[in-house]
């Protein structure tokens, strides 16, 4: 049985004086797609920061794709793809600019960036300034990176706000395909009945503990 | 290395592109600096010798106090959901603190020769020894935005924010700024620079070498 992808054992954070995350263990393995829900200010953001390995936990263990070896953390990370619930994207260059900037810091080659702004339907807009495009659009041009590097593991946080139909249906698409790939998807929503479709099982943060 | 090269120049061209549409450094900053001399040297135009005197003091001033919010400002614009995407991408740390330190360089240099030439009309000084003032422009432009990108990347993991910012720039920018006034003093009087020069080129060295092996351990002890 390998390794699995993710590996939490009584995760704790906090911030200052404030307990946010409190003994979190959560596994996700390969193939896995799971779920996460709970109120505003539960810690879904957090637990999700904490994974990409953006953030250090305060105790516990964290061990994300073999992280906990001594690996590069850089090495790491660049096999993690994250939407997260604002932009990510640089106002003032273009989206083809701004995924090129992406793709080029990864040492990857850009010639692919216009073909996957096309394939999420901004084909016609990739000389446009992000801070011309709606939420919704640069959402749809971090799609279109996470379609370009496929990651290992996929961290979406609030993944359909702002999205029409369409769009949606594409953030299910690129789940999707990171899970066919053997990687793993965690998604952070409120909206339980749309993310129940594309998850395998549900976790529920309560005043900072996983039920 | 090459991987190293590719991603501060990608971070360089980025920040140049940036510049070019939002003209932060040549629509504004410029502008406050020039009008800060040219009121300096009003005032105190009735004394020429005092300004004579004063003007490199005066003239390395502003450029320390336009040229370090100029540094700070641009790393510190950045926002969290930027960086962290930065950071998903794998990227060498110190690449993205180098392209971003060079970025600051070009922009201060061309804010110091244009500073520098309003300084030259209104504050009243002649150089005798014109073949080295861009040696101190770039040493001082490289120095400042140096200082000014670590100043930036420390404030990011700071709960005070940019607040702490002078307290970090100020002790370093003494020696840089002592020996540019100095290599300019010395310039106008027309005596050896060499030991200033040194000086500066020191500076610069001790906060590169800070900055390129502090971006990793700041970047993953967030």
């Amino acid at each position: 049985m390998s390794a699995p992808l993710v590996s939490l054992q009584d995760v704790a954070f906090s911030a200052g004086k404030s307990l946010i995350l409190r003994s979190v263990t959560l596994t996700v393995g390969e193939g896995e797609a799971v779920g996460l829900f709970g109120a505003n200010g539960a810690g879904k953001t957090t637990l999700l920061r904490l994974v990409a390995l953006l953030s250090r936990s305060t105790g516990g263990t964290v061990d994300i794709l073999g992280s906990s070896g001594g690996t590069d953390l850089s090495l790491v990370r660049r096999r993690i793809g994250m939407i997260g619930h604002t932009p990510a994207l640089y106002p003032t260059l273009s989206l083809l600019e701004n995924l090129s900037f992406l793709v080029g810091m990864r040492g990857e080659p850009v010639d692919r960036v216009g073909d996957a702004l096309a394939e999420v339907g901004l084909g016609n807009v990739i000389s446009r300034q992000a801070r011309h495009c709606s939420h919704g659009m640069q959402r749809r041009a971090e799609i279109a990176y996470q379609i370009l590097v496929q990651p290992d593991l996929l961290l979406l946080d609030e993944p359909h706000s702002a999205l029409d139909g369409p769009a949606g249906e594409l953030v299910e698409y690129l789940a999707a395909s990171v899970v066919d790939r053997g990687g793993a998807t965690l998604v952070v929503s409120h909206d339980r009945e749309r993310v129940s479709q594309m998850t395998h099982r549900n976790v529920e943060l309560v005043g900072g503990r996983l039920l | 290395m090459n991987g190293f090269w590719h991603q501060v120049r990608t971070v360089l061209v980025r920040d140049l592109r940036r510049e070019r549409r939002t003209a932060e450094v040549l629509g504004v900053t410029i502008p406050f600096g020039a009008t800060a001399i040219v009121l300096i040297g009003f005032v105190l135009s009735a004394n020429s010798d005092t300004l004579a005197k004063a003007g490199p003091a005066i003239l390395w001033g502003v450029i320390f106090l336009f040229g370090t919010l100029v540094a700070v400002r641009r790393t510190a614009a950045e926002t969290p959901a930027q960086r962290d995407m930065l950071a998903l991408t794998g990227a060498d740390p110190g690449a993205m603190w180098v392209g971003q330190a060079a970025a600051s360089a070009v922009f201060l240099i061309v804010f110091e020769v244009i500073v520098g030439l309003v300084g030259f009309l209104f504050l009243g000084f002649s150089v005798p020894m014109w073949w080295s003032v861009p040696i101190v422009v770039i040493l001082v432009g490289i120095g400042l935005a140096a200082l000014g990108t670590l100043a930036g990347w420390i404030a990011h993991d700071l709960e005070t924010g940019t607040a702490l910012v002078p307290l970090i720039v100020a002790p370093l920018a003494i020696p840089l700024l002592l020996g540019a006034s100095k290599t300019l003093d010395v310039l106008i009087t027309n005596r050896g620079i060499l030991r200033w020069i040194v000086l500066m080129l020191m500076v610069d060295l001790v906060v590169i070498i800070i900055g390129v092996l502090a971006a990793r351990p700041l970047q993953e002890n967030p």
